[in-house]
């Protein structure tokens, strides 16, 4: 592809728009589409009149806020004041950065999202390797598989919150029944709750991970395990050496995105503990939600958010330079 | 794939199939379990998972608790018309984005990656003071509007991947043919495109009907406020809950984005395959 510099641009008069070039010349290329210029500016007008719909929406609604956001951060923004908001240079981020509750929350958020994301990819490979099988109760799996992904956020957390329910719960009668004890209060226990959300987490994202991975599997052409099988390759080298391969950009894909929306996330958790007990479970979403619409700390919580954009940059770079290695490779 | 598959491999395929049955249906089970059990047998120190005497009571009791009509009714009210002017506004959008591959393309698909990852509180704290400015806080207006714009991307994502799969020599033909830009694109590429369009619309009409936190923090009083939210209402200060109405009021809740989601699971599934696939 070639790249309009800013010198050829100069030299034509140029410009570039929707990958073509309008008005001026293209170095070196005769002035020869004299008398079509009104078409080409009809056809620019068709475009934006395209576009427009959605770009100013996503521009009002969408960039400008994120950007307005980043800009609060440096204020001392706050909700019900009249004095007006004052421009405080990196003070927020200062004071973030000795603010042992944040940090605590960042550690949960990762422990998180880690703690739900490498499992649930997992699971979700072993279930979408089963659903590849010929399995007779294949249909009902997929069918099941796809229920937590169109139920509400709120309604999974009711959800296991009925589940983990200390008396009424069916966890801790069916742990009673198994004659394991007495069960526990699961999510009011300084211990458990994490792990228990993790597992509620864990739950609520297989679909799309199974899903995206079944896909996958479903690309990868059948003749090559066939030919593996043939040689004598057993289960494992035949998935090691034909299906990962096949499998490893989107399961790259996933994990990535899986990793992100769980460190984000909000509402399961809200449902379930609102961040207790004692802030055991409060993830970074949690605590800039409480800081900013219950403390009134407008400023302060666009910092934390600024920090969650920072971290999860990182781990898209990151992602996307592997990923175009992994391009490179095949 | 079954050639040559082992009778001990196909029992612990079956084993394995079996032990993800539970754990995927068993919650939603006892979601069920507990909406039909009347309040004796919620209140017994041994629960069964089947209902001895099911009952509706708590159904009755859920709406005599919370204003769950009105709030069904809200949700209603904003996911569709966030699925209907999410559509309207996005398939134009996606049109040029499938077939002009410029440098507007490339932002707005590089936008589209990039919004997945956002942070909802550094967007919700300037919409919020934007909205309040603009008179727009405790308003469905005001959350349709999110709701559209955080539709969006996905939806683009989505109907990208539809106007390519419409052949580009369809469009040259009619174009030839004599007819214009816009009028190609309504009699020819929209008829096309329309069971996507669909399923894009029932796609963000689900997002909005499941959304909670922006509904939490946009919507104040009972009387605006859409069905997730309310729901909450139902778990008390202290996290104590009336386990049936909260099961029967939660149960009902997602039957409307279950019932779409079966019928158009197989596209949605194929949207975002195209993404998480080739991208």
């Amino acid at each position: 592809m070639t790249l309009a510099t800013p010198a050829a641009t100069e030299r034509t008069g140029g410009r570039w728009s929707g990958g073509r070039w309008s008005g001026g010349r293209r170095p070196g290329q005769r002035r020869k589409d004299d008398g079509r210029g009104g078409e080409r500016a009809a056809r620019d007008r068709a475009t934006w009149f395209l576009v427009l719909p959605a770009l100013i929406p996503i521009l009002v609604l969408s960039v400008g806020p994120l950007l307005y956001g980043i800009g609060l951060a440096f204020t001392d923004a706050q909700s019900g004041r009249t004095r007006s908001t004052q421009w405080i240079g990196a003070l927020n981020f200062q004071d973030l950065l000795h603010d042992t509750l944040f940090w605590d929350s960042f550690r949960i958020g990762l422990l998180w999202a880690v703690g739900v994301t490498v499992p649930q990819f997992l699971l979700a490979l072993g279930l979408a390797l089963l659903l590849n099988e010929n399995l007779r109760m294949r249909w009902l799996a997929r069918a099941l598989a796809i229920i937590p992904w169109a139920m509400p956020e709120v309604v999974v957390g009711i959800m296991w919150r009925l589940v983990y329910n200390p008396d009424a719960g069916i966890l801790n009668e069916t742990i009673r029944d198994l004659g394991l004890g007495d069960g526990r209060d699961w999510l009011t226990g300084f211990g458990t709750a994490l792990p228990a959300v993790i597992v509620v987490g864990i739950w609520a994202g297989m679909p799309q991970s199974t899903v995206a991975l079944l896909a996958g599997l479903q690309n990868t052409p059948h003749e090559l395990h066939e030919a593996a099988a043939l040689d004598g390759a057993g289960a494992w080298r035949r998935f090691r050496t034909v299906t990962w391969p096949a499998l490893k950009p989107v399961a790259l894909s996933i994990t990535a995105l899986n990793f992100i929306w769980n460190f984000n996330s909000f509402a399961l958790v809200y449902v379930l503990t609102s961040g207790g007990p004692g802030g055991r479970t409060r993830l970074p979403m949690l605590f800039a939600y409480e800081e900013a619409f219950r403390y009134g700390q407008f400023g302060y919580a666009a910092a934390m958010g600024c920090v969650m954009v920072a971290v999860i940059s990182v781990i898209l770079a990151v992602y996307l330079a592997g990923r175009l290695r992994g391009g490179d490779d095949r | 794939m079954s050639m040559r598959t082992g009778r001990t491999t196909r029992a612990g395929q079956y084993l394995a199939l079996t032990g993800y049955l539970v754990f995927l249906a068993f919650p939603f089970v006892w979601l069920i379990s507990t909406a039909f059990k009347p309040a004796r047998e919620l209140g017994s120190l041994h629960p069964t998972w089947i209902p001895e005497h099911p009952t509706l009571d708590n159904f009755r009791q859920a709406f005599d608790e919370q204003p769950l009509l009105q709030a069904a009714g809200n949700s209603l009210l904003a996911a569709v018309s966030a699925g209907v002017i999410c559509v309207l506004i996005a398939t134009p959008m996606a049109y040029v984005m499938a077939r002009h591959r410029g440098r507007l393309s490339a932002a707005a698909t590089g936008w589209v990656v990039i919004s997945q990852a956002f942070p909802f509180v550094l967007l919700i704290i300037p919409l919020f003071l934007i909205l309040k400015n603009l008179h727009l806080i405790n308003s469905l207006a005001g959350l349709i509007m999110v709701y559209v714009v955080w539709s969006l991307p996905f939806a683009l994502w989505m109907l990208v991947g539809y106007v390519r799969a419409v052949p580009a020599e369809l469009e040259e033909a009619a174009s030839v043919d004599g007819a214009g830009r816009l009028r190609t694109l309504v009699s020819v590429t929209a008829p096309l495109l329309a069971p996507g369009i669909v399923a894009t619309a029932l796609f963000a009409f689900i997002t909005a009907w499941n959304e909670f936190f922006f509904a939490l923090v946009l919507l104040k009083t009972p009387e605006k406020q859409t069905l997730p939210v309310v729901l909450t209402h139902f778990i008390g200060a202290e996290g104590a809950a009336d386990l049936g109405p909260l099961a029967a009021a939660a149960f009902l809740a997602t039957l409307p984005s279950l019932l779409l989601f079966a019928f158009i699971q197989r596209r949605i599934t194929g949207g975002m395959l195209a993404g998480a696939v080739k991208s």
